[in-house]
């Protein structure tokens, strides 16, 4: 190759080597095509897993042709949904009926749930290549990956069997990992009889919306839960915050408005603590007066208001919309007891108080343990992650105290004969039409927790009465379990 | 059917795999028999991917005029291997084949895409090649094609503009003529003259002064390209001038002064066009724009996804999903149904070509013949890695075509007479080191073989 030559060019005469320019624009672009092609592989062997799994990928039927769809498990190994074949036909079977209906999600007439978000996942097959060939060969389906889910079977039965047939939503998460652990809304659908009954459901006569996921799309004002924000807001805004009194005569007047306690109860001199643990409306009302607007606006939005909760279900977003600029005094003392116009969904106030549980750091929610092939070989195990950090140290430890006064000495008695030392806030929040929302979220145990709670009873209500029971039944289930 | 169908898929990355083993082999041999031997193979390689996708297709889709279109493409492909080899003795073989080879698989996938197309693309590739015939004499013998410098580029400039004020939008960019039925694409033609001129005028000397003219000639034609809206164009003929001013003074400051000066205009561009900061933002977060900017890339990272290593096998997968996939997107397409391992041998028979075109340019001791032929050699292969490059997400999309694999007669006309005007500059080579007598001239036109 190495050939003498002669410079053409009439300037060019003082070069050495003329080929050695060529030779580096070779390196230069073989160069390129190497970080392409390396790009290439890593993609297709580390990223397109998690890319293809898109609902935006339309490549279900073309996949479905030569994978047999996967199942979803349980964590600990319940089948809930998996496909068999049935004279000759694949049909989609959930063994628990409509106990995962709003987890697992169906899978005709419009997918959802997990049957959604893990649609590319559950029709592709990761068992051994050589496996998968000779399946292609002989026109045999390869079986598609399992996901293994993060739900805890006897938790789920234990909250579906108590929230029985009232509407509304149970929600349990790990705290320090963002594990959902039980997710049951209700009323909810048998996702095995979907064809036989979607004019019915469809008709939806008693007006039940069997497909929202009340957990984490059924929008409801958070009632007295929605003090332990408020009464962080104060804390923030006010330093001497343990000074804090208020002479709470059972009802509180801000023009023509009227704010009463439940019952028109007088709570005498209340100070920040009790006046949470006896859910003082009027003192909080007061506290809503002090309160800089914007301010509170800001901490909402750090704790998730207004925005996309991190989760890959169908969620719904909560709102605030207290601002000093559009925003009267009425509301504010309204918004501070949880009333006014403040929406909330039951996993994110879960959120909410599983970050007070934690530290001050708020965890994303997630439902998929990990995903195996048909064989069990792990494909992709997903770690708990940060969600964002709300709050210090400190402030939850403030507030998380305050939450074990209301289980002690406040609206949460009814929890606190349990072996373990809950703590929690209930919550009533009315409605113009009907009974009030029944509410509760806590956390237990106190010191070290483990789990979280979020209950929300539709239309029934004081939270005392209906959710807390809930959720005595919840954390009964997971500790005697934990001492077996 | 489904087990033949499958094994397809198998056996079409096992013939692409031999092929391309062969393609670099036969760079190293330097016996005729060991290289005649090879081309056979190469060329066997050719017909039976050829034949097995036209036969996979009609399996699946049973349309008769899909065997009629095979047909008329074999005998293009007999017609195109015996007029070439037996007018030019002394032609790269490999070079041929490799053309053959890309053109092969370009028709596959358009005929799975849309017959329709394919049709058109057979024609006009049927009728480039055989025009072009004349080409690689006429580069050969003609010795004054280098007296025109400024006037090619001038040529090139004026085409431009007339495009630029009479032309018409297509995806974005003002870069098409509509002449009666046909609507043709005059910047590919414009790379052609473009090279040319550059190469002449730099045959001239590279002084200074003289540097600054062409720089100047270079940027209007960029420029122009950046007005047409005409991005991956814009970059290609930049790109081009930047290596081709590097080689002509051999200087390593004008390669980096180059490539400095054309980060600081990619940043102007991104800062004062919309259409540029939507590229970068699709490629940043393309799952963020999903709906509409991102549109296009998810949809192609999904295709390249969901087909794997293997790919779904021909007819199989979804490519349709992805807008613009039988030009700017093939290669998604490909990766999708014929596998990564099978779209991987494709890049490595672009680098082939490189490799080809820059020894072509090594060997010519003619400045001019030398200039042309790394200026074709960047321009093509960047074109190449453009395009790769922005449909797997490894750099921003351009929206240029893959050359002789994407459906498009402007761009399958310009690269079928680009590689002839090569093989001219090949047949020189050879011819030169004949005349002159040297010792290892044997050794060296060996590299190639006849």
């Amino acid at each position: 190759m190495r050939t003498e030559e002669i410079p053409q060019g009439k300037e060019n005469k003082k070069n050495k080597d003329p080929n050695k320019a060529i030779y580096n624009v070779v390196y230069i672009f073989i160069g390129l095509f190497v970080l392409a092609m390396g790009y290439f592989t890593y993609f297709i062997v580390f990223r397109s897993n998690d890319v293809i799994n898109s609902t935006y990928n339309k490549r279900q039927d073309v996949l479905a042709k030569r994978v047999l769809r996967g199942e979803i498990h349980s964590a600990d190994g319940q089948i809930l949904a998996r496909t068999v074949i049935q004279d000759g036909k694949e049909v989609r079977e959930y063994p628990f009926d409509d106990m995962y209906a709003h987890v697992v999600g169906k899978y005709v007439k419009g997918r959802s749930g997990l049957e959604d978000s893990e649609n590319i996942r559950l029709l592709t097959s990761n068992i051994n290549p050589i496996e998968q060939m000779y399946n292609d060969l002989t026109s045999q389906k390869s079986p598609g990956d399992n996901v293994v889910t993060t739900i805890n079977a006897m938790l789920q039965q234990v909250a579906y069997e108590a929230i029985g047939d009232y509407r509304g939503a149970v929600v349990v998460m790990e705290p320090t990992t963002g594990k959902i652990l039980a997710m049951v809304s209700k009323p909810a659908f048998d996702p095995n009889l979907i064809e036989e009954q979607w004019e019915e459901y469809i008709k939806d006569e008693k007006e039940e919306s069997p497909f929202l996921n009340r957990a984490t799309q059924g929008l409801y004002p958070p009632g007295s839960t929605f003090k332990i924000l408020t009464t962080l807001a104060y804390m923030r805004q006010n330093p001497s915050f343990d000074d804090y009194v208020y002479d709470c005569d059972g009802s509180i007047k801000e023009g023509s408005m009227v704010i009463n306690d439940y019952n028109k109860k007088g709570h005498g001199e209340v100070d920040l603590a009790s006046s949470l643990a006896k859910s003082c409306n009027t003192s909080y009302s007061n506290i809503g007066k002090l309160l800089d607007r914007d301010q509170f606006f800001a901490l909402t939005e750090e704790f998730l208001f207004n925005k996309n909760l991190p989760i890959t279900m169908a969620s719904s977003r909560s709102s605030f919309t207290l601002q000093k600029s559009y925003s009267s005094v009425k509301e504010a003392m309204q918004t501070a007891i949880g009333q006014g116009k403040t929406l909330v969904t039951p996993l994110h106030n879960l959120m909410i108080v599983s970050t007070i549980a934690n530290g001050g750091a708020m965890m994303k929610p997630y439902v998929v343990d990990h995903v195996e092939n048909a064989d069990g070989g792990i494909v992709k195990t997903n770690s708990p992650e940060l969600s964002t950090k709300p709050m210090t140290a400190q402030e939850a430890e403030y507030l998380g105290n305050m939450m074990r006064k209301v289980v002690t000495d406040g609206t949460g008695r009814k929890l606190k004969d349990l072996n373990v030392k809950v703590a929690g806030k209930t919550g009533s929040a009315d409605q113009a039409k009907g009974k009030a929302h029944s509410w509760f979220v806590g956390y237990a145990p106190y010191e070290n927790p483990e789990i979280a709670v979020s209950v929300v009873v539709e239309s029934v209500g004081t939270g005392n009465e209906f959710a807390v029971p809930i959720a005595r039944k919840i954390f009964e289930a997971y500790f005697n379990m934990e001492n077996e | 059917m489904n087990l033949v169908i499958e094994l397809t898929k198998y056996l079409l990355i096992l013939l692409m795999g031999i092929y391309t083993y062969y393609s670099f082999q036969v760079l190293r041999y330097k016996k005729k028999v060991q290289q005649d031997k090879a081309y056979r193979i190469m060329t066997a390689a050719i017909f039976a991917i050829h034949f097995i996708g036209y036969f996979t297709l009609y399996l699946q889709i049973l349309n008769d005029k899909i065997l009629l279109l095979y047909l008329g493409e074999v005998i293009l492909f007999i017609i195109i291997l015996a007029l070439y080899q037996t007018f030019y003795k002394r032609i790269s073989r490999l070079l041929l084949r490799n053309m053959l080879m890309l053109i092969t698989i370009g028709f596959i996938v358009i005929t799975r895409l849309s017959y329709d197309k394919a049709v058109k693309q057979v024609g006009i590739i049927g009728f480039t090649f055989l025009s072009c015939l004349i080409v690689p004499e006429v580069v050969n013998k003609i010795s004054w094609l280098k007296k025109f410098g400024w006037v090619y580029g001038v040529i090139g400039i004026a085409l431009l503009l007339y495009v630029l004020f009479a032309g018409t939008t297509k995806y974005g960019a003002t870069n098409w003529l509509e002449i009666g039925e046909f609507t043709f694409q005059p910047s590919e033609i414009v790379k052609l003259l473009y090279v040319f001129g550059i190469a002449a005028m730099f045959d001239e000397g590279t002084d200074f002064r003289r540097v600054c003219a062409i720089s100047v000639m270079a940027g209007a034609t960029v420029i122009i390209l950046v007005f047409q809206k005409d991005l991956g164009g814009a970059l290609i003929f930049f790109v081009t001038y930047v290596f081709m001013l590097y080689i002509a003074t051999q200087k390593s400051f004008y390669l980096f002064a180059g490539l400095l000066s054309g980060s600081g205009a990619a940043y102007i561009a991104y800062q004062l066009f919309y259409h540029v900061r939507v590229r970068v933002m699709a490629w940043q977060n393309p799952f963020g724009y999903i709906d509409n900017e991102g549109y296009q890339i998810t949809q192609s990272l999904f295709a390249i996804g969901t087909g794997g290593w293997i790919g779904m096998g021909l007819n199989r997968g979804l490519p349709t999903d992805i807008p613009v996939v039988d030009s700017d997107f093939i290669f998604s397409a490909i990766s999708e149904e014929f596998g990564g391992l099978f779209a991987i041998c494709i890049i490595l028979i672009y680098i082939n070509i490189f490799v080809v075109f820059t020894n072509l340019s090594l060997k010519q001791e003619n400045s001019f013949y030398r200039l042309i032929a790394i200026g074709f050699s960047v321009m093509f292969t960047f074109q190449v890695f453009l395009s790769i490059g922005g449909v797997i997400k490894f750099i921003p999309s351009t929206g240029v075509t893959l050359p002789l694999i994407s459906y498009g007669g402007s761009s399958a006309l310009a690269t079928i007479l680009m590689f002839m005007i090569m093989q001219g500059i090949y047949l020189r080579g050879s011819a030169g080191r004949k005349e002159q007598g040297h010792k290892g001239s044997s050794e060296v036109k060996s590299q190639e073989g006849r």
